[in-house]
């Protein structure tokens, strides 16, 4: 199968601190590639980078898309191509109904925008649209229904590859189990995901799975042979002289 | 086109209903010192009276008792490229009257044209007044407006303003409402203006909770660009037990556009407490980016925050 993502010797600095020392990796289509690491280890620069978001830019490296370079593309042209990134704390949007914050992604691809798409979305993440349609996306929703939401726009644009920043923080079970059941979703549609998390539990939901430590990839391999290696390794960390930092195809 | 009718599409064009034709409905129109219209229903009186070239005394009454089931509807406006409309209210809603008023003012051809109102308002024990204006100048820029009222609201009275002008040039504004609240009252005064070009937005809103356990919110949103400047001047003033109040301020800005925020929060009991939260800036990164994950450019989702924040 061809690679969907493919990220080549991805090096990012911020101000002084070197944050991503040549990250490398590729994902399929229809693939949950997990990248798990302890916090601060680059996972969400990573993430911003990969969607173009403004002072993430990498200094060195590519990133291709169904095999385009598309490192000097704007976000919003990325996500025109099929990507799209949910962020670990969703943003709130005063005076912005459900309705609306949904309808944007059905009209940036320049889809009808029908009462039936937006309700099979939010009753796909367990949300009652009945009664949050038109409730407003800001500080009056928890942290566990933004992120539902999220997931529902995110159904209603069917992108490509989606990178999912911590999709399990913050949030309870029974988000948790949506969050699950979103991912074999958007895996069986097609889609390819890029989930990004510092919880073991959420790698037994990903296909491939890749340890992150300060800004590179030390191992990559089966999801339950890196959760085995970051309980046993990184939480907490051993430190250099016991771990063993090779690189697994 | 008589000038009745070109008032009434002017206002269904600025997004007001079509309501001059149902006998339930109140209403009072006026073009300039024209009263091209005027309707009351029960328990409602409204007599309008030009007084000089260009000045219209406009009285309202809601007699005691009396809750008017459908918002009057008021039309003000200068149809022509240039005039003037002063306009001197009174309105006078008596002891546990409702009334809810919606006040569509309409400069569509403006090119000079100055809108001025000196309004009088007096809320009775226990009575109800929500008063929402929505003002739409057209594209020139070439309208002033200058707005005064006297606010008092006596015990276990209620007053809502709500001001928007969100489509259009604003040109020029400059509003001075000072609210007196007495015990058990509340007042809450929202102002929604999007400004662009050269114009120019002043507000100062000031209410003073004198009563007890009187209630206060002053709350704008103004979402700025190009040259355009604002300043908003916000006073809640607490001088009781158990008078409750919130000063918020939010201002947008782009390009070379410049707001300032005052808020003054002055309280003189232990038991009051009143709170005030001001910010201005650009638009919000992480709002922006999230919403052009979704494909939307910078321009577009800067409007979609901008809509959402005056629509709050």
């Amino acid at each position: 199968m061809s690679k969907l993502l493919e990220v080549k010797d991805l090096h990012l600095k911020i101000e002084d601190a070197e944050i991503l020392k040549g990250m490398e990796f590729s994902l399929k289509k229809g693939e949950v590639f997990a990248l798990i690491g302890p916090n601060g280890c680059g996972k969400s620069t990573l993430a911003y980078s990969l969607m173009g978001i403004n002072n993430y830019h990498p200094q060195k490296g590519e990133v291709f898309f169904k095999g385009e370079k598309i490192n000097e593309l704007a976000i919003n042209e990325r996500a025109k191509k099929g990507i799209t990134l949910a962020w670990q704390e969703p943003a709130r949007y005063q005076g912005v109904t459900v309705r609306d914050f949904l309808a944007l992604g059905l009209k940036s691809k320049g889809e009808e925008v029908t009462e039936e798409k937006l309700r099979d979305a939010l009753n796909k993440v367990a949300i009652n649209p009945n009664q949050y349609l038109n409730r407003f996306v800001d500080k009056s929703l928890s942290g566990g229904e933004r992120k539902r939401i999220e997931l529902a726009s995110l159904i209603l644009m069917h992108p490509e590859l989606i990178i999912l920043d911590e999709p399990d923080s913050g949030v309870d079970v029974v988000a948790l189990n949506n969050i699950a059941d979103m991912l074999n979703y958007f895996k069986e549609s097609g889609s390819g995901i890029l989930l990004i998390t510092h919880s073991e539990e959420m790698l037994k939901y990903a296909d491939r799975a890749a340890l992150v430590c300060e800004g590179e990839i030390i191992r990559q391999g089966n999801p339950a042979d890196i959760s085995e290696y970051f309980k046993s390794f990184c939480g907490p960390c051993v430190k250099e002289e016991e771990c063993e930092t090779e690189v697994a195809s | 086109m008589n000038d009745y009718q070109m008032m009434v599409d002017a206002y269904k064009d600025a997004g007001g209903e079509d309501i001059f034709s149902d006998s339930d409905v109140a209403h009072v129109v006026l073009e300039r010192d024209k009263i091209l219209g005027m309707h009351a229903v029960d328990g409602l009186e409204v007599v309008a009276d030009k007084v000089e070239a260009n000045k219209v005394k406009v009285k309202v009454t809601v007699r005691e008792g009396y809750k008017i089931e459908k918002p009057v509807h008021m039309c003000f406006g200068v149809l022509p490229k240039e005039g003037k409309q002063i306009i001197d209210m009174n309105v006078e809603i008596q002891k546990n009257a409702q009334v809810e008023v919606r006040a569509d003012c309409v400069f569509p051809n403006a090119v000079k044209v100055e809108h001025i109102m000196d309004a009088v308002i007096n809320i009775g024990e226990g009575g109800s007044y929500i008063y929402k204006e929505h003002h739409f100048h057209g594209e020139s820029g070439g309208v002033e407006v200058i707005a005064k009222s006297d606010i008092n609201v006596e015990a276990h009275g209620k007053l809502v303003t709500k001001f928007d002008l969100l489509k259009g040039r604003v040109g020029k504004i400059d509003f001075d409402y000072e609210a007196e609240i007495a015990e058990h009252g509340t007042v809450e005064m929202l102002a929604r203006i999007s400004g662009q070009k050269d114009d120019l937005v002043k507000i100062r809103e000031a209410a003073h909770l004198n009563g007890e356990s009187a209630r206060g919110v002053l709350d704008s949103k103004i979402a700025l660009k190009d040259q355009a400047e604002a300043e908003i001047y916000n006073e809640l003033t607490a001088d009781a037990a158990g008078a409750m109040g919130h000063v918020d301020c939010t201002e947008i800005i782009k390009d070379q556009a410049i707001a300032r925020a005052i808020p003054i929060v002055d309280v003189r009991h232990p038991e009051a407490k009143v709170t005030h939260e001001a910010a201005i800036g650009s638009v919000d990164s992480t709002q922006l980016q999230t919403l052009m994950a979704r494909g939307l450019d910078e321009e577009e989702a800067s409007e979609v925050i901008i809509q959402g924040l005056l629509n709050d």
